[in-house]
């Protein structure tokens, strides 16, 4: 059996958003700037979907701006906030340790430029409040940025307080929707949100298409310098086909959103107490408050790579945020942030599920899971010391 | 997955000697859990003839640490010790056909890995060795390695 369980890495794209794209690429297939009518077809596409992302996030097509996906959202909008917040002589910055590295890497960059980059401790739960972020704000404080969902660990942000936090102390709100868009109600004004980034390729639509949300009155700088296209603000002959299928993905994710949280929790649920009942597991992130596909679970004496690679020998697509998936030397900032040790963090397992994953697939994990754990867990060093009681068990 | 010889694929998915050895004549454990690689090499050896006659490995690790330690057991055993502590890193990821670049560090702790079961095993029968053929040759990038 195949199992696509990374979804949160990307996923399938639609049929409805296919649908919607291939027609963009031999009959609308105008440059949108141009003044004839087959230009002018897809300056109406162009419009459509700017319109369909506007209205579904609840704010206004003028403040809707499409990028080249997740990470250019966030790089423009923490740009553009700093920026802003120079002029007016703040440099603070307050976000989060267990941001992506599209937000983290972009505040370092600030912080040599001159900022000052606070960021938040991650609560054992995975979950962090609008009290800590209260406290940290300071009067030279010009943007405050957490994510609505982590992408390793699935927790769901208080975002609504967040915002509420920001919008009395006169701060800009950012917050790096890219794994809540399409899956967890969104709404820019009643979270009070002022800067929102998403990206298609994580609710069924295609790669390299993004969106930046920044509410009126907040003047974006560039990151692309270029021709005056998305209102000089992002230079760049647009991406068509890849924008009409974001819009459809995004308008059939939106429309189908509870229907889809109701069948994914129950499945996500089977999978946390399946998995946890593993000897010495334990589930990342509060249980309930998280992305209704996302599991993540530490084993404690094995290392995350030899597990992905079993799991892919049978079939089963996954992700892991030890050291030799993450690329260096150590294993997922998330998971240490959550307050995992290295040791454990290394045997992190990913599972992130969409609506197109079957029950009979959720018992096909459950049945492959275990004996590739032990089988690994016998091979161990680790795994034999804890068990002789030589070394501490931490989970 | 592509990320790996078929070799490396084979001996990670079908580990040669993997095990413990609970009558060791020399156990030797090198990296740290905290870098997510650790390495034990259990030692079999004939006192008469120096010749090891069995090896075992338990490793926790990435699929190329379990392909390298599996490898490198099989290049010592029925081996020499003095042949087996010119087992080199290189000589292990060449045959496994080659290693990524960021997964050479694996075939290191394997070297390591040898080298600390024989000096186990001469500091447990008392025998005397020259501390340079034990030397670790500094080309180890793993961590928790002092050079
Ligand atoms: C939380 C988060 N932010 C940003 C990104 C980057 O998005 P993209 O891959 O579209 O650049 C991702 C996805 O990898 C993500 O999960």
């Amino acid at each position: 059996m195949n199992v696509y369980a990374d979804n949160a890495a990307t996923t399938a794209v639609s049929d409805t958003a296919l649908a919607a794209m291939l027609p963009c690429f031999q009959e609308i297939y105008g440059n949108p700037s141009s003044l004839h009518s087959p230009g002018q077809r897809a300056a109406e596409r162009l419009a459509a979907a700017r319109e369909t992302f506007a209205r579904r996030l609840g704010g206004d097509p003028r403040e809707i701006t499409f990028t080249s996906g997740g990470s250019e959202a966030d790089n423009q909008a923490l740009r553009s906030a700093a920026a802003l917040g120079a002029r007016k002589g703040k440099k603070h910055i307050i976000s989060t340790e267990f941001e992506h590295h599209a937000i983290l890497h972009t505040l370092e960059a600030l912080e040599k430029a001159g900022y000052e980059v606070t960021l938040l401790d991650i609560p054992p739960d995975g979950v962090v409040t609008a009290e800590q972020v209260k406290d940290a704000l300071r009067p030279d404080t010009c943007l405050v940025s957490v994510m609505f969902a982590n992408n390793e660990i699935g927790t769901i942000q208080p975002i609504p307080e967040i915002g509420r936090v920001c919008r009395e102390a006169g701060v800009l709100f950012h917050t790096d929707a890219v794994q809540a868009a399409g899956h967890l109600p969104i709404d820019v004004q009643a979270m009070d949100i002022d800067l929102l980034s998403l990206s298609a390729h994580k609710f069924h639509g295609p790669k390299g298409v993004g969106v930046l949300y920044a509410r009126k009155g907040i003047p974006l700088v560039n990151v692309i310098y270029g021709g005056a296209q998305e209102r000089g603000k992002r230079a760049g002959t647009e991406n068509i086909p890849g924008i009409c299928g974001a819009a459809a993905a995004f308008e059939e994710a939106c429309a189908n959103l509870e229907k889809n949280a109701a069948y994914l929790e129950p499945l996500r649920d089977k999978l946390i107490a399946g998995l946890t009942a593993i000897p010495h597991t334990v589930l990342n992130g509060d249980p309930k408050r998280r992305l209704p596909g996302n599991v993540n679970v530490c084993f404690e004496g094995i290392e995350g790579e030899s597990l992905l690679l079993l799991l892919d020998g049978k079939g089963i697509a996954a992700s892991s945020g030890s050291a030799c998936t993450s690329g260096s030397l150590d294993p997922s900032h998330v998971l240490l942030a959550l307050g995992r040790p290295h040791e454990v963090a290394h045997g992190s397992l990913r599972l992130s599920l969409c609506e197109y994953n079957t029950p009979e697939e959720i018992d096909y994990i459950l049945a492959e899971v275990p004996g590739i754990v032990s089988y690994l867990r016998e091979m161990s060093p680790v795994w034999d010391e804890l068990e002789q009681g030589k070394r501490p068990h931490l989970i | 997955m592509a990320l790996y010889s078929d070799k490396v694929m084979d001996h990670f998915q079908n580990p040669r000697n993997v095990g413990k050895m609970e009558d060791a004549d020399g156990v030797g454990e090198v990296g740290n859990a905290k870098c997510g690689d650790i390495m034990r090499m259990y030692i079999k050896v004939d006192p008469a003839t120096q010749v090891i006659t069995d090896v075992k490995f338990n490793t926790f690790g990435c699929g190329s640490a379990i392909a390298s330690s599996s490898m490198a057991t099989e290049m010592i055993k029925g081996k020499s010790i003095h042949e087996a502590l010119k087992l080199s890193n290189k000589a292990v990821a060449e045959a496994l056909d080659g290693l990524p670049a960021h997964k050479m560090h694996c075939s290191v702790l394997a070297e390591e890995a040898v080298r600390a079961a024989v000096k186990d095993y001469y500091d447990r029968t008392g025998q005397a060795y020259d501390p340079a053929e034990l030397a670790c040759d500094g080309h180890c990038e793993s961590c928790g390695h002092e050079h």
